[in-house]
């Protein structure tokens, strides 16, 4: 994972509460075995017409003016539904770095994290206003420090994000999660001396 | 089983049973997970990681695959052999199998006699038992929550932590006593109560939590109900739903493959009847619902919050004050072509689905040929029976149901997820309408275009013979 202490760059929004992972990306993308090329696959079913190929002239990606928005703005309780990563993978293929919305599901705000997209939750006043800024001006640029944890508007209101304090580690120093697992092993050894096996799929 | 005299929940016993390393300010805890079921589709990024970092499957003992998402359902050739028609499929399917033998992994392939739907054959196995912790990379695994244990979805590289380290990172969920009082009535299922519950709470109203489910409603449920109530939990935010295991619980486990036998048998029933949740424990949140007061449920938008009694109008986004929802509902109504107020009962659809890991084990395809026996699927509509695993498809047709289901006019299927999440080829066109037991009803979920009324395997049934959206208690009385 690539170290991540600051962000800065223009927004898009899509107003929609409750987007799901169907949404963020379609089951049929997901038959692939490695993680590339999913950024094509972004919202397939709402940025392509009927053919799956025409870009839909409706849909906020396709409006050249954002081209380039590197922090999404969403309606509540984004990335609910099922569990795949390749929900943040085509998200970041896309070319977003954060996500804005005033809450997550949980499984995707864990895959979010792990990957490097950093999801921002900020009350319901604060998105109002993104949504407006976005609106009226595609050049609306925020900035996000991660060490802070704070997203800064263009008045240069910095309003604070929650982040746990690993995650946080992680993303500034570029490290995954798996490193400091693997170093439990002797813990995990005596943990498991411990207890009993509770099944063998072995057997 | 108190700590320190303090009561428990079923949640708190099972989540201390299992912590590693307690969780502090800098860190979340770690979690010793049990078992981990793997399949084709969020697994293969995971097995590329540990080749990359030359690591090995630290339990292979303790993961088991199986393929499920991305296979056809079509019937075996000459040769007993389910071709796969789709190159990718086959590619993902042909990794998978290579993953699993290079790292040690017992996995059932397609075709192969004890295959199925993830979160149908880890119980079926005996695997699935109370007081674990189960992952899977499937936001479904909270099916297994159904025997008290742990289980809960994780995302592709939870998988490789798991696969390389048996363990995850976890910063502790709240807990929420769902209470489901009262007995169902006649034509009302496991499917209605979650159908409610989340028409209640909302799809993000769990986000947090792990659920508990409790009160007479679930206690008299079979665990096949238990589990399809479970299995829908993350519909409802929450990433895991439990029921304290009893004697319907050990019942079921006794005398299935991997499940305790002779003296281990009797000591794992006494530590189980430890695990339901001490008198004065205290969840974060309580909800309750009546049982007695709940009918045949159906959704009528484009997410699982978005149900009704099937004999309802669909909600007016006039009448919605918060501005949010009232978008989302007027967006969800065009999607589904459907007017404001509009009765859903009497509504034309194309296509039923009876399958998923919500409702497609052996109780659930009796429910629905009970329904059909003697009748005929409506002429324009086509009626899918998916078994959710091979034993279930085997056990089916040795009580004759896959013939009950043939003559009314029904397709039946090999096993796998199919129709609910499209991914294999059975889809809906668009446009089409479909009465589904699955449980996602978001856009383009059954097919790119499909619109999915998601309800019980006996509305289901009875919407296939009707040709519309129908109220299986009216053709109960008339039986």
């Amino acid at each position: 994972m690539e170290k991540l202490s600051h962000i800065q760059g223009s927004i898009v929004s899509i107003p929609v509460n409750d987007i799901d992972t169907d949404q963020i990306i379609p089951a049929r993308f997901l038959k692939v075995t490695d993680k590339a090329g999913l950024g094509k696959a972004a919202f397939c079913d709402w940025r392509y017409l009927e053919d799956g190929e025409t870009p839909n002239p409706e849909f906020i990606l396709n409006n050249p003016d954002y081209n380039g928005a590197s922090v999404l703005v969403a309606g509540d309780n984004f990335g609910c539904g099922s569990s795949r990563e390749h929900a943040p993978w085509a998200l970041l293929g896309a070319g977003f770095q954060a996500v804005v919305s005033t809450d997550f599901a949980d499984i995707f705000r864990n895959n979010a994290l792990k990957n490097g997209l950093l999801p921002v939750v900020v009350d319901a006043d604060t998105q109002q206003q993104l949504f407006s800024l976005a609106d009226e001006d595609p050049s609306t640029t925020v900035s996000v420090d991660v060490e802070a944890q704070t997203l800064t508007l263009p008045d240069g209101r910095a309003v604070r994000f929650p982040l746990d304090g690993f995650s946080k580690y992680c993303l500034l120093n570029g490290v995954d999660q798996l490193g400091y697992l693997l170093a439990l092993d002797e813990e995990v050894q005596a943990f498991e001396a411990r207890n009993r096996q509770r099944v063998v799929t072995t057997a | 089983m108190r700590d320190n005299g303090k009561p428990r929940t079923l949640f708190e016993k099972v989540w201390n049973a299992h912590t590693v390393r307690e969780q502090n300010d800098d860190t979340p805890a770690v979690l010793y997970i049990d078992l981990h079921l793997v399949h084709e589709v969020t697994s293969p990024q995971a097995f590329s990681m540990l080749r990359e970092r030359s690591l090995a499957v630290r339990r292979p003992d303790q993961t088991i695959g199986t393929m499920d998402h991305s296979t056809p359902t079509t019937p075996r050739n000459k040769l007993g052999i389910i071709p796969v028609a789709d190159a990718m499929a086959a590619k993902q399917l042909d990794v998978f199998s290579k993953n699993c033998e290079d790292f040690g992994i017992p996995m059932y392939a397609l075709g192969d006699e004890h295959q199925g739907i993830v979160h149908v054959i880890g119980p079926e196995k005996g695997l699935t038992q109370p007081g674990m912790t189960i992952v899977c990379g499937d936001s479904h695994t909270s099916t297994h929550g159904a025997f008290g244990a742990l289980a809960f979805g994780i995302g592709t590289s939870e998988v490789g932590h798991v696969l390389a380290t048996q363990t995850l990172l976890q910063n502790k969920p709240q807990t929420m006593a769902v209470n489901v009082e009262g007995r169902l009535s006649d034509g009302v299922t496991a499917k209605d109560i979650i159908l409610a519950i989340i028409a209640k709470i909302g799809i993000g109203g769990g986000t947090g939590y792990v659920f508990e489910y409790r009160g007479e409603a679930i206690r008299s449920l079979s665990m096949e109900g238990r589990m399809t109530v479970c299995n829908m939990s993350i519909e409802g935010g929450a990433r895991a739903g439990m029921v304290a295991p009893d004697d319907t619980t050990f019942e079921y486990i006794q005398g299935r493959k991997h499940a305790p036998s002779g003296v281990d048998w009797d000591a794992a029933v006494a530590r189980w009847r430890d695990l339901p949740t001490d008198d004065g424990a205290e969840f974060d949140q309580e909800i309750t619902i009546r049982a007695d007061e709940l009918t045949p449920m159906i959704t009528y938008g484009t997410n699982p919050g978005m149900g009704m009694p099937v004999t309802a109008a669909v909600p007016k986004p006039e009448d919605e004050t918060d501005v949010n929802k009232k978008i989302a509902l007027d967006k969800a109504l065009t999607y589904m072509d459907l007017a404001p107020g509009q009765q859903l009962l009497g509504k034309a659809i194309d296509v039923v689905f009876i399958g998923s890991c919500t409702n497609s084990r052996i109780s659930d395809l009796r429910l629905a040929a009970d329904f059909v026996k003697g009748r005929k699927v409506a002429d324009k509509v086509r009626m899918m029976v998916v078994p959710g695993s091979q034993q279930v498809k085997q056990q089916a047709e040795s009580e004759g149901l896959d013939e009950v289901f043939r003559q009314a006019g029904a397709e039946w299927r090999e096993a796998g997820c199919s129709m609910c999440i499209a991914m294999n080829g059975d889809q809906l066109q668009p446009g089409q309408y479909a009465v589904s037991t699955s449980n996602r009803n978001f856009e383009g979920r059954q097919g790119k275009g499909g619109r999915t009324f998601l309800a019980s395997p006996l509305t289901a049934a009875a919407s296939a013979i009707a040709g519309v959206v129908t109220d299986p208690r009216t053709m109960m009385s008339a039986q």
